[in-house]
């Protein structure tokens, strides 16, 4: 496809309309903004007349609620739908994000009867087949990592850190060892020191070398008997693997410490790797990553932790056992013996909905399947940094995994950073790539396509990239500054947010003199 | 594999335009030792036919509540969630969008996520709210650790009895780690509990559910006062968000903070999870509350316009000194909640749940015709707990195995305390029908 | 004429008798982009040099302001918690932050003067 010479102006593309609406681009009020109290998309039956026993604490005053007919909210929510991008439009190439096709037979098994709708205090004989989903996804997670353990009720990644840490310090108190430091690498996700700190540690940084990589013999130096735990993305936030990482387990042993590994990259290894032959202890899985679960415009996600023997007792409740015939849900400390849980981390017994669409994918991919994934995916990383090195400077030599990281070098002196191509980007029809992160590289773009594109779509991405990157190069700073101009809204106004933040609809002061 | 688009053709190209004679070559960091030649020992790939199989054999083996009449809540309750909600959510802008960071090209999340947030705010009688938590007791241990943060040194919070054990445990296990001293009193039964008295300068919050874990209806306006007499904050959770359309909503009581669990509108009980948890407080503490939040501003046009903002109390800004370490949201629950909201609206609430009331005042005076049950005292809105004469958990059992979900036991939540075996958590919705009632009531008539 | 001292954390002290007024520097509210919100200590709080006093937020950052030297905050710059921008527009004046009453006037000699903070920063770039 050729970039048609589309000139940029530098002003704003003003195709006024009388509706306010441009084509296919509907412009959509709020709810509040809209309907009328006594209006409502669900016809109820008058309530049977009964002698109510409030105890006199019945609601007095009007909620303040707007209510809509049915054809109203379809459109309110249609039209908001049509505003946002989304996997099923476009290639997302966030790294860390792992942003693969979302299968449409996951929500079918989902909700299925019997499964979708059951209760999670229903009498533990009536819900079998449920606690055996939960028992076989667990099975594929440990079969998959090698781990013998695993704590399936965490419900997103970062809960899945915290559990995960939780576990080891209630490892470490339980033989009475008191430590309270963790290492984090400098190129970490955010959540790992957040993580550590809602725990109750202090974090250290373990710096990295100049491969990109954990710097081992500065992780010597920092490990010592108060290092409760190290925490180690792998593949790490710069796409790279550790190649290290059986020294850096054994070096944590030694001192008596546990290491943790953010599995938030597991795409990239899955099916070819067992991070328990990797010498870890504890990691979460992120199962709206690596096994296709939606996104959900922000959740719902589900982080189970696979554990090593030595944790595995400590896990938090619930959790399912089987006996070869029945299963068991452990609900209560007593009803197991053999463990030390660490109590309650969530209501109820995790992300069922999530195993139910995690389980479909497995099954659906297979053990053959993953594998192909997983090199697929690293392919396609390599093959996007194989075409765009020479015009954008990959932050580290040799081959990357599922993600490549670029630095902003060769945008140098072009008044072009790495936040204006991000925005020109989605004025090319791309969701940009993730931007400023690892903090460890200078304006980062971290690119993680995942195996569900095409050739054709990488292509094209990777030929966009060019052709911004040689506009940049051409002195055409002010067209990236103007950017994007052609998405549903131009640039926000992050600063005037938070500095007065308006977090919700008020309804309008009532007018005094008119009562 | 229908999933994967490359063919050996496309890899070939690319693995020529990289310069590898095979994948192998790129895991080369990868050691030699812990590299598998083959895949793992699980089944090979299926279509979608073999899936779908198997998924019903598994769902053959439950006991789904949509065939059977079932009066369970204890925490999760089953409503009738109109059926556009599950079309609208499932509109691929919305099930396959990401995290709405890049705001120009989300702004249907980020808008959603406003009107969300505004609508509790509005039920919960609090002045802002949240873009939700993963659920309803994780929203309540960060509320606990939210009051330690706006309570300076203080470091105790006290959490009732008739706060639902999940919720509590969820808390005790929050506070542990963070070095906190979280009390719980003993279960809020029969009689009332005096929290006011165990309220020190060491208490940042008192924590309470209404209606509680029992069902029971209460004010709490006199124990907001005395907490705040004392220098605390008064934490009150709600975990059936229906009962927000009748009863006094607790920012009307002096709830400081008011966290629940938003299932009740748009979100099927589905065994458990995804759910949302609703997150509401003061405006002058916006800044110490977790997760995320949708703020409205202007574009470059100066249109209005949505984003997520306040992000620097966050963990990927903040790392050590975040509120908290959360990551998401449980945004398409939160989407479900909204519009299922939106198609109820004012009027359409209320009735709900007048009818939700209704149905469990048929059930309860029902149920005290039964020999041996004593009447259900005090308030309550959809739920309620009664005394059999008999331990309640092998009644269950026996009507689960004639096909009737007969509610909870409350020795499933409590299963320490022998004088709470006779009590059963019943709740009655407005999907409970007269016949299911009779067919309770009698199944019960023939158990105890 | 104020005696003017700075840190290596991009904090500016300004000395007037026992009590200094304390604000971050032009480099320091350029690298923070907007300003968006400010946490100001209590008055009477205890700082030390070197220690945590305020934070300063910017809406993809959040950083710790370290108070140069030891002593009491005595007052508070009220009109940041409305104006955060001050931070940006005048840094080195209408920006500041606390005022603090100095336990030890030895401290301050530790800090750098005006022409050698500016070849501290130029040394950063």
């Amino acid at each position: 496809m050729s970039a048609s010479a589309q000139t940029y102006t530098g002003k704003s593309f003003t195709g006024q309309t009388h509706s306010g609406h441009r084509g296919l681009q509907l412009e959509e009020p709020l709810i509040f903004e809209q309907g009328s109290p006594e209006r409502s998309a669900v016809d109820l039956p008058h309530p049977p007349a009964c002698a109510d026993r409030l105890g006199g604490l019945r609601r007095r005053e009007p909620i303040g609620l707007p209510g809509l007919s049915e054809p109203e909210v379809v459109r309110h929510y249609t039209r908001l739908s049509q505003k946002n991008y989304c996997i099923d439009s476009g290639l997302y190439p966030l790294g860390s994000c792992t942003m693969k096709h979302n299968p449409r037979l996951n929500e079918k098994v989902a909700r299925m009867p019997g499964l979708g709708d059951l209760h999670p205090l229903q009498p533990v004989s009536t819900v079998q087949g449920a606690l055996e989903v939960i028992h076989t996804c667990a099975h594929w997670l440990k079969t998959l990592t090698g781990m013998p353990g695993v704590a399936m009720s965490p419900g997103a990644g970062a809960h899945g850190e915290l559990v995960g840490l939780m576990t080891i310090r209630a490892a470490l108190e339980h033989r009475g060892d008191r430590r309270t430091k963790v290492l984090v690498p400098e190129s970490a996700h955010g959540t790992n020191p957040a993580t550590a700190h809602a725990c109750g540690y202090r974090v250290e940084a373990i710096p990295a070398d100049e491969r990109g990589r954990v710097d081992l013999e500065a992780l010597r130096g920092k490990l010592d008997r108060d290092v409760a735990a190290i925490m180690v993305t792998n593949p790490n936030t710069c796409g790279l693997f550790e190649t290290d990482i059986r020294e850096i387990a054994a070096a944590t042993h030694e001192v008596g410490a546990f290491f943790y590994c953010d599995g938030a990259n597991f795409n990239a290894i899955v099916g070819r790797v067992r991070p328990a032959d990797l010498g870890i202890d504890c990691m979460h899985i992120n199962l709206h990553k690596t096994f296709s679960t939606p996104h959900g415009g922000g959740g719902p996600g589900s982080g189970p932790v696979v554990l090593s023997a030595e944790l595995a007792p400590f896990a938090p409740l619930p959790y399912v056992l089987s006996d070869g015939e029945r299963y068991r849900l452990i609900e209560h400390a007593a009803d197991d013996e053999a463990a030390h849980p660490l109590g309650r981390i969530k209501g109820f017994h995790g992300q069922f909905g999530m195993f139910t669409r995690a389980l479909a994918y497995m099954l659906a991919m297979g053990a053959d399947g993953l594998r192909q994934a997983s090199a697929d995916a690293v392919l396609n990383a390599n093959y996007v940094m194989a075409r765009l090195k020479d015009v954008l400077h990959p932050a580290f030599p040799g081959p990357c995994m599922h993600e490549v990281v670029f630095d902003d070098s060769t945008l140098k002196d072009t008044g072009v950073t790495t936040l204006d191509l991000a925005k020109a980007l989605i004025d090319e029809g791309f969701h940009p790539m993730t931007v400023y992160f690892p903090l460890v590289v200078h304006g980062a773009m971290l690119i993680e396509p995942t195996e569900t594109e095409s050739k054709d779509t990488l292509d094209l991405f990777i030929e966009t990239m060019r052709a911004l990157l040689t506009r940049a190069r051409a002195g055409d700073a002010e067209a990236f500054h103007e950017a994007p101009r052609l998405s549903p809204r131009r640039r926000l106004d992050e600063t005037a947010a938070a500095r007065k933040p308006v977090l919700r609809w008020q309804p309008p002061a009532v007018d005094k003199a008119a009562e | 594999m229908r999933y994967l688009p490359l063919s050996d053709a496309d890899r070939r190209h690319m693995l020529g335009a990289i310069g590898v004679n095979g994948v192998d070559d790129l895991f080369c960091d990868v050691p030699v030792e812990a590299r598998l030649d083959a895949p793992v020992d699980l089944p090979h790939h299926q279509g979608e036919i073999a899936v779908e199989q198997a998924f019903r054999q598994f769902a053959l083996k439950n006991l789904s509540p949509g065939c059977a009449p079932s009066f369970i809540g204890g925490g999760l309750y089953r409503h009738h969630v109109p059926a556009a909600v599950d079309h609208l959510i499932q509109r691929g802008e919305f099930l396959t969008a990401y995290t709405p960071y890049q705001p120009e090209i989300a702004q249907g999340t980020l808008q959603y996520l406003f009107e969300f947030q505004t609508q509790v705010a509005m039920l919960t009688g609090m002045e802002v709210a949240n873009a939700s938590m993963y659920d309803g007791a994780t929203a309540c241990a960060e509320a606990v650790l939210m009051a330690v943060r706006l309570g300076k040194s203080r470091r105790r919070a006290i959490v009732s009895g008739g706060v639902h054990p999940h919720y509590r445990d969820t808390a005790l296990t929050y506070g542990r780690f963070a070095g906190l001293e979280v009390v719980a009193s003993p279960p809020a039964w029969p009689g009332d509990e005096d929290l006011a008295a165990g309220i020190d300068a060491g208490t940042a919050c008192v924590v309470v559910q209404n209606p509680d874990v029992f069902g029971r209806v209460r004010d709490y306006t006199p124990l907001a006062e005395a907490c705040h007499r004392a220098g605390a904050l008064l934490v009150v959770v709600v975990c059936e968000a229906v009962s927000l359309g009748l009863i006094k909503p607790p920012g009307e009581m002096g709830a400081d903070i008011v966290v629940g669990e938003g299932q009740s509108l748009g979100i099927s009980t589905g065994f458990g999870g995804p759910t949302v948890g609703l997150f509401a407080t003061h405006g002058r503490f916006v800044r110490q509350m977790p997760g995320r939040l949708a703020g409205e501003t202007v574009d470059a046009d100066g249109r209005r316009g949505f984003v997520l903002t306040l992000s620097t109390r966050e963990q990927h800004i903040r790392r050590e000194k975040a509120t908290s370490n959360i990551c998401t949201n449980s945004g398409l629950c939160a989407l479900a909640f909204t519009i299922h909201l939106t198609m109820l609206g004012e009027a359409g609430l209320r009735r709900l749940a007048e009818i939700n009331h209704a149905n469990a005042v048929a059930l309860a005076e029902r149920l005290e015709t039964l020999p041996g049950v004593d009447p259900v005292q005090g308030a309550f809105f959809n739920e309620f707990t009664v005394r059999l004469p008999r331990a309640a958990e092998p009644v269950v059992d026996a009507l689960a195995a004639r096909g009737i979900l007969a509610g909870v036991p409350a020795s499933r939540l409590y299963p320490d305390e022998i004088e709470m075996q006779p009590l059963l958590i019943l709740a009655a919705t407005e999907l409970n029908s007269e016949a299911d009632m009779d067919r309770l009531v009698d199944g019960l008539r023939g158990a105890l | 004429m104020a005696n003017l001292r700075f840190t290596r954390e991009h904090e500016w002290i300004r000395i007037d008798g026992d009590v200094g007024t304390v604000g971050i520097t032009d480099y320091a509210q350029q690298q923070l982009g907007d300003v968006v919100f400010v946490e100001l200590p209590e008055i009477g709080k205890a700082v030390k040099a070197g220690g945590e006093a305020a934070v300063v937020e910017s809406v993809k950052a959040a950083s710790e302001v370290y108070s140069p030297a030891s002593g009491e905050v005595v007052e508070v710059n009220e009109v940041l918690q409305d104006e955060p921008a001050k931070v940006n527009g005048d840094a080195m004046g209408g920006g500041w932050f606390f005022r603090i009453r100095i336990a030890d006037a030895g401290e301050l000699d530790k800090l750098m003067e005006q022409g050698a903070y500016k070849d501290y920063v130029a040394g950063l770039s």
